[in-house]
């Protein structure tokens, strides 16, 4: 049989050589197609039809926070996907942010000549790399925020905002004609994107160097001032007020209610990521030779020119592309919200829906299908820009 | 401003006796003045105005440390001083913050961690309020370690484990000619070993289902697993996506990218309740069992992409002269590229295993309870409830000791084998 087969193929080069391939290929099929059958047969014997439809039907069940969306219990399905990937990209955007500041100082810090601050530094990384997030996440929810005050005797920012057990309560901004003030700093972007184009383009012409830095400065603080003055844009606050719900009861009303799982996620992702992204930065910094900051020193750079043309360009190259895939993880981290009930994609979609509805696959799969969208649009960018800033060697 | 503090000349060399003693002086009175200030609540400087009453510890501490600046002092250790802490005006101000935020943040932290805290009694009870109530962790103890397994059968998972440990240690000493047979015993035999140790139910062992299984013993027991099962899946993954068959290669990088692209938590949902409904009717997996096969598969995924570094840092020279002798592509890959490759992503695969461990406390949000699992599960008892600090910060300790000297140990084998090449 065996023997067959082999002088078959040895006859026929051309089928030899794919026949490997074939072979898989009939594997994978097989193992897709056993999975799709079982999947049939144990669906039918549930009653349960395979399809997206119950996206449509109304969810009936309430989310603790849903900002930009608007929700409740009489949505379908679809809406609350949405709130969740909103709370997902808005944990995402909060910790990327404060990784990015944390992991920045004290990836410099590391590298000061200072030794008590690289100590610090270095231990601060020691200590936070290796401890598993989840552990963190309780730490910060369940021991350091159920520690704060009651919402009665809350910790009170200037009058501003009160943090207490029931989370961060700050003044929410009540636009009219909100949307004017948002065209104008759009239009203020796009300008100072011409005014940079322009520079560039005079200094290689004519070596003139036009201050863009304050221009666009100006350009940035004018143009939504001037909407303030005759574009009809006005902006108050509503402050959040301490009201008595009941006899012992206390809560803020108004304003916005930064809920203790969102701080608490925040935190702990941004002080575990902002480990890696130290550890990213120090090594694009000390990627760049000396012999690059002495070489520009001596055809008579300035110190900042020297750190803006020269140091930095380079350090960035090593740095960017490892600090996306912090990034990266720092999102498909937000997944932890799941535990401490943070209203995710994951806890709104894979887990109370799912629960009601009984679909494991179709929600499952929607669930990995938008991580892995969000995963490859961010390594698509990624590979482009890479690209975009490799060395050019002629 | 210069000149009034140099009122008695620029700090120099030759001045050392009038400088350094006014120096140690004025910085030692900062330094007094945040201890007391910060641990017996007396303030010795509270004749200045209130708002400078803050700011006298530093600037007390600033004058101090600008006298003490004096550069080729002769005294070896002032001048290490100064280099280190105190080389110009903006470090001397950092160095200042930071010793006066750990005067008083270190001492509240050992009295709650281990002056103030409760060692000794049995109950709730015993414990005050002033400091941390190790009592909670005590009584704990072998909950946290080995879940719900009934404590009669608990010599099976300390052996199992002694086993591994002993194995693992035995491979750095033995012969290399026996190294061979202990590393396949290790990958092919000794799982099933303990599995069926731990596991139970024939050779007159107590059958104990995996649900009672937990604490830390199910982190190394997932982790140890996954590693092992994950080695080889991994290894076929990083070959596929480097042949040059269309079908093979697209395959692999689709695997890879699809494992790599979802977090783990998607994909242990995923064990729990959308791969049962793959499996035929009527076949029932144990959850252990397909959270494991979840996180292997996981796991290959990344373990492809370190491998895969060592493959591509291979020079092109093996694979031509492996093909000169003749060697087709499996004796090539199995006996001159691999072997090497291997070698090279080693703290790769440490990092990997580390990573890992780290993940594995994830498996709660399916329901089952590792370390973290437990602490949640106890800090719940109606009799030991409020201890939640006290459970993850032991939970961080430990887990830190692990990961910590792990990170060490891989970082120690990427300067081992850096120098090798």
């Amino acid at each position: 049989m065996n023997l067959g087969i082999t002088t078959f193929l040895d006859k026929r080069p051309k089928i030899k050589k794919y026949f490997p391939q074939i072979i898989t290929l009939l594997f994978i099929i097989f193992i897709f197609g056993y999975f799709t059958y079982n999947a049939q047969v144990n669906m039918d014997n549930r009653g349960i039809d395979f399809g997206l439809r119950f996206l449509g039907e109304e969810a009936s069940f309430d989310i603790s926070f849903t900002p930009f969306v608007e929700y409740d219990g009489t949505k379908p399905y679809a809406k609350a996907y949405l709130v969740g990937l909103v709370n997902t990209l808005i944990v995402a955007a909060i910790g990327i942010f404060f990784a990015t500041i944390l992991g920045v100082i004290i990836g410099i810090s590391r590298l000061s000549s200072n030794y008590l601050i690289s100590k610090i530094s270095e231990w601060y990384i020691e200590i936070f790399r290796n401890i598993p997030l989840l552990l963190q996440l309780f730490f910060w929810y369940f021991a350091a925020l159920r520690a704060l005050p009651l919402p009665k005797e809350a910790i009170n920012f200037f009058d501003i905002a009160y943090l207490s057990i029931k989370g961060l309560y700050v003044p929410r901004f009540v636009w009219t004609n909100g949307s004017v003030f948002l065209f104008s700093i759009v239009a203020a972007i796009v300008a100072i994107f011409f005014v940079f184009k322009y520079t560039r383009i005079q200094q290689e012409k004519s070596g003139r160097r036009i201050p863009a830095f304050l221009i666009s400065l100006g350009i940035i603080i004018v143009l939504p001032l001037l909407t303030f003055l005759i574009g009809g844009v006005s902006l108050t606050f509503e402050h959040p007020e301490l009201k008595q719900l009941s006899k012992t009861i206390y809560n803020y009303i108004g304003g916005v209610a930064i809920i203790p799982e969102l701080m608490a996620l925040a935190a702990a992702l941004s002080l575990y990521t902002a480990t890696f992204i130290a550890e990213c930065v120090r090594a694009g910094i000390m990627g760049v030779t000396k012999g690059q900051k002495e070489a520009a020193a001596s055809i008579g750079l300035t110190p900042g020119q020297i750190l803006r043309l020269v140091v930095m360009p380079q350090a960035l190259r090593i740095i960017i592309p490892p600090t996306t895939n912090q990034y990266l993880n720092l999102t498909k981290n937000s997944s932890l919200a799941a535990a401490i009930a943070y209203p995710d994609l994951v806890l709104v979609f894979a887990g109370t829906a799912m629960m009601q509805t009984g679909r494991a696959i179709e929600i499952i799969s929607i669930t990995m299908l938008t991580y892995l969208s969000i995963s490859i649009a961010i390594s698509i960018l990624m590979n482009w820009y890479n690209k975009k800033i490799a060395i050019k060697e002629k | 401003m210069i000149k009034i503090i140099n009122f008695l000349g620029t700090p120099s060399r030759e001045k050392f006796s009038l400088f350094v003693p006014i120096g140690i002086f004025l910085f030692s009175l900062g330094l007094i003045d945040v201890t007391l200030n910060s641990l017996f609540d007396v303030n010795i400087t509270s004749f200045f105005p209130r708002g400078l009453n803050y700011f006298t510890p530093l600037i007390f501490g600033f004058l101090g440390l600008y006298y003490l600046r004096i550069e080729f002092s002769g005294n070896k250790m002032l001048d290490k001083l100064n280099i280190n802490i105190n080389s110009n005006w903006f470090n001397s101000i950092l160095t200042l913050l930071i010793i006066f935020v750990l005067i008083q943040n270190i001492p509240p932290l050992l009295n709650w961690l281990i002056i103030d805290a409760n060692f000794v009694g049995t109950t709730k009870k015993d414990c005050s309020d002033s400091g941390a109530c190790w009592i909670f962790i005590k009584i704990w103890f072998p909950r946290l370690m080995y879940g719900l397994y009934p404590n009669a059968e608990l010599w099976r998972i300390n052996t199992s484990f002694i086993m591994l440990i002993t194995l693992v240690v035995a491979l750095f000493y033995i012969p290399i000619k026996l190294k061979k047979y202990l590393i396949i015993f290790l990958i092919f035999v000794f799982p099933f070993i303990m599995f069926n140790l731990i596991h139970g139910g024939n050779f007159g062992l107590v059958w104990v289902e995996t649900t009672a299984w937990g604490g830390l013993s199910l982190t190394f027991i997932i982790s140890v697993f996954a590693l092992i099962l994950c080695f080889p899946i991994g290894m076929f993954l990083a070959l596929g996506r480097r042949s040059s068959a269309p079908v093979t290669r697209y395959a692999s990088i689709g695997f890879i990218e699809f494992w790599r692209g979802v977090p783990l938590i998607t994909v242990l949902f995923m064990a729990s309740v959308m791969f049962p409904m793959f499996l035929p009717d009527g076949v029932y997996m144990d959850k252990l069992f397909r959270v494991i096969i979840a996180i292997t598969l996981f796991e290959a995924a990344y373990m492809a992409e370190v491998i895969r570094g060592g493959l591509q840092a291979l020079p092109r020279g093996q694979y031509d002269a492996a093909k000169s002798l003749g060697m087709g592509y499996w004796r090539l890959h199995l006996l001159v590229i691999l072997p090497q490759a291997l070698k090279l992503v080693i703290p790769g695969i440490a990092n990997t295993f580390l990573a890992l461990v780290k993940d594995t406390p994830l498996i709660l949000v399916v329901g089952l309870l590792e370390l973290v699992g437990m602490i949640d599960m106890a800090k719940t008892n109606p009799d030991w409830l409020g201890f939640a600090t006290e459970g993850y910060v032991f939970a961080g300790i430990l887990f830190w000791i692990i990961c910590f000297n792990m990170s060490r140990y891989s970082q120690r084998l990427e300067e081992k084998y850096k120098t090798d090449r």
